[in-house]
């Protein structure tokens, strides 16, 4: 184990040590993160996802838009193979993670290279220390210091080492709606995930809390690709730099953001985004 | 239309009054029942009753100390036994179970606990007390810990479904395995609920007598080891109670008044244990 200093290579995640050799701030406009390829999505019978195909960019934040049980939330639970949880769902097709099948690739591996954040803040009944060091001890890393100094820049990339660094040691529980989102995507980032799915991060969430999430958003821009399901039709034009519009489990149109909110090209798009059904 | 007003009035008022006073019948019966054992078991609770062996037939005076530390083996045999049998089958039935064989282990242990408990004592006879020839404290010990199964199988399923399953795919998100999930998310999150369902079961199989009689038996001596014939409690109070000497009657109440104290200490700490508990299960 001559290589125990280097984090990345101790607790065998991959990608981790890449945070410390400072955040890239563009990524090549041709890097594909994501490919999904005729994705096609069964609960049992019935059919919820039809012949979905679109890229994510590297680096980028890519946004999906839709009505409620349009299958957004479904297709982000597919790009971490979250979905299976659910008993006798099933998905079809093919989705590739720098090029290579997420459906082959072992499962933990690859949670821990595609994070995610859910709709509903999930802290563990831990302290918040506890929380974000989570991952970090789930996946074999033991050294104490190193835990705590990534607790520490993780809470600091999540924007909340301020206001809790003075109570790490107290229940997650006791922190604000808000508070508690952003404790659970620097729980995600703690193992500095390639990739992070956020399903509507900030449904529950007040407009000052919602800004600060948006805010850490365009703070993670460059160094992790995200992905972010959101009802808000305002946050995803102010946030991504695409956007995919969902219908009835068929993806209508993907393209650059300005292009889908400005000039969408198909007719369903602009009655959404004018707000013209639903 | 006014006479109609009337008698739903009536019919309400009547059902208020008696279902109060059912109601009132119910706790009155308990606070009898409790109050009589206690004001008669204090009485003749002495430190002789403590740590003492029973006198020789005949005799008055003595105690039963050996009932109190058979209880404890009995109990201890039971938990050890029962206890984490139910508890991984609990788990296995809220966590990884299909749905068949999930549905056929619930209503085996639902059937299992309302299996009269003196069944549970033939069923101990025939596995233990028949092959080693003689009567034994494991016989005993293992007839309460089979009633204990199900019991802690159950409470353990409903307390551990009870835990969001959010909390689950957070730990999954993070890559942590399923089993580790549980071990280190689900479990901890429920822990204080699961124990207090353990120990109020470990209470209600304390104070079982009809599964000892012809399985730890009895002795009026200290059990030399776990495979002799082992006192009691409730054995003891079976015995006392329907035995020819006041005196007996007496230590009766006594040994009645130390296990009511039993229960009471359980159900007092499995409240304050919940009490305390994760804010998740609390809701």
């Amino acid at each position: 184990m001559g290589n125990i200093t280097n984090p990345g290579v101790m607790i065998g995640v991959p990608g981790f040590g890449r945070a410390a050799e400072g955040p890239e701030k563009e990524a090549p406009e041709s890097v594909m993160k994501i490919s999904v390829n005729k994705l096609d999505f069964y609960y049992g019978v019935r059919q919820v996802l039809f012949d979905i195909s679109l890229q994510v960019q590297e680096g980028r934040i890519t946004a999906l838009i839709g009505p409620s049980g349009c299958g957004k939330s479904t297709f982000l639970r597919t790009l971490n193979r979250m979905h299976e949880t659910v008993r006798a769902a099933r998905a079809e097709g093919e989705v590739l993670l720098d090029g290579r099948n997420i459906f082959e690739m072992d499962l933990v591996n690859l949670r821990r290279r595609v994070g995610m954040v859910f709709q509903k803040s999930n802290p563990f009944p831990k302290s918040i220390y506890e929380n974000v060091a989570y991952g970090l001890k789930v996946n074999g890393m033991t050294r104490r210091g190193l835990i705590e100094e990534v607790v520490e820049k993780s809470l600091r990339r999540a924007a909340l080492w301020d206001e809790v660094k003075d109570q790490l040691h107290k229940s997650a529980y006791a922190l604000s709606g808000g508070q508690q989102q952003r404790l659970c995507i620097a729980r995600a980032l703690a193992i500095d995930p390639e990739v992070l799915l956020l399903d509507e991060p900030c449904s529950a969430l007040d407009p000052i809390a919602t800004a600060k999430i948006e805010e850490l958003l365009f703070a993670l821009e460059g160094t992790c690709t995200i992905v972010i399901v959101t009802h808000n039709m305002q946050q995803a034009a102010r946030v991504a730099d695409h956007t995919g519009f969902f219908l009835l489990g068929k993806l209508i149109e993907f393209n650059k953001t300005d292009i889908i909110f400005k000039n969408p090209a198909k007719k369903e798009t602009e009655d959404y985004i004018t707000g013209r059904f639903g | 239309m006014k006479s109609r007003l009337a008698w739903r009035k009536f019919v309400n008022a009547f059902m208020l009054t008696l279902t109060g006073l059912c109601a009132l019948v119910s706790v009155s019966v308990l606070l009898v029942v409790l109050g009589y054992l206690g004001w008669n078991g204090w009485q003749y609770l002495t430190w002789t009753f403590l740590t003492h062996l029973p006198a020789p037939v005949g005799e008055t005076g003595g105690g039963m100390a050996n009932a109190i530390v058979g209880s404890g083996t009995l109990l201890l045999i039971a938990a050890l036994t029962g206890i984490p049998t139910g508890l991984l089958g609990g788990i296995y039935l809220a966590e990884f179970g299909g749905k068949t064989f999930t549905f056929l282990v619930r209503y085996t242990a639902d059937l299992l606990n309302g299996v009269p408990s003196i069944v549970m004592g033939i069923f101990a006879y025939t596995l233990v007390v028949l092959p080693m020839h003689h009567f034994s404290a494991w016989a005993g010990g293992l007839a309460l810990g089979v009633m204990l199964i199900p019991i802690v199988l159950r409470s353990t399923e409903d307390f551990l479904r009870a835990v969001p399953m959010p909390l689950r795919e957070g730990a999954l998100a993070l890559g942590a395995s399923k089993w580790k999930a549980i071990a280190t998310v689900v479990i901890p999150a429920s822990i204080r609920a699961i124990a207090t369902g353990a120990l109020l079961g470990l209470a209600r199989v304390a104070g079982e007598t009809a599964p000892l009689l012809f399985t730890s038996f009895n002795n009026q001596f200290w059990s030399h080891g776990l495979n002799q014939p082992t006192a009691s409690l409730p054995v003891m109070i079976y015995v006392y109670a329907t035995g020819p000497y006041a005196d007996w009657h007496r230590q009766a109440w006594a040994a009645g008044f130390i296990l009511l104290m039993l229960v009471l200490v359980a159900n007092i700490g499995a409240r304050l244990i919940l009490s305390r508990s994760s804010p998740v299960l609390r809701g």
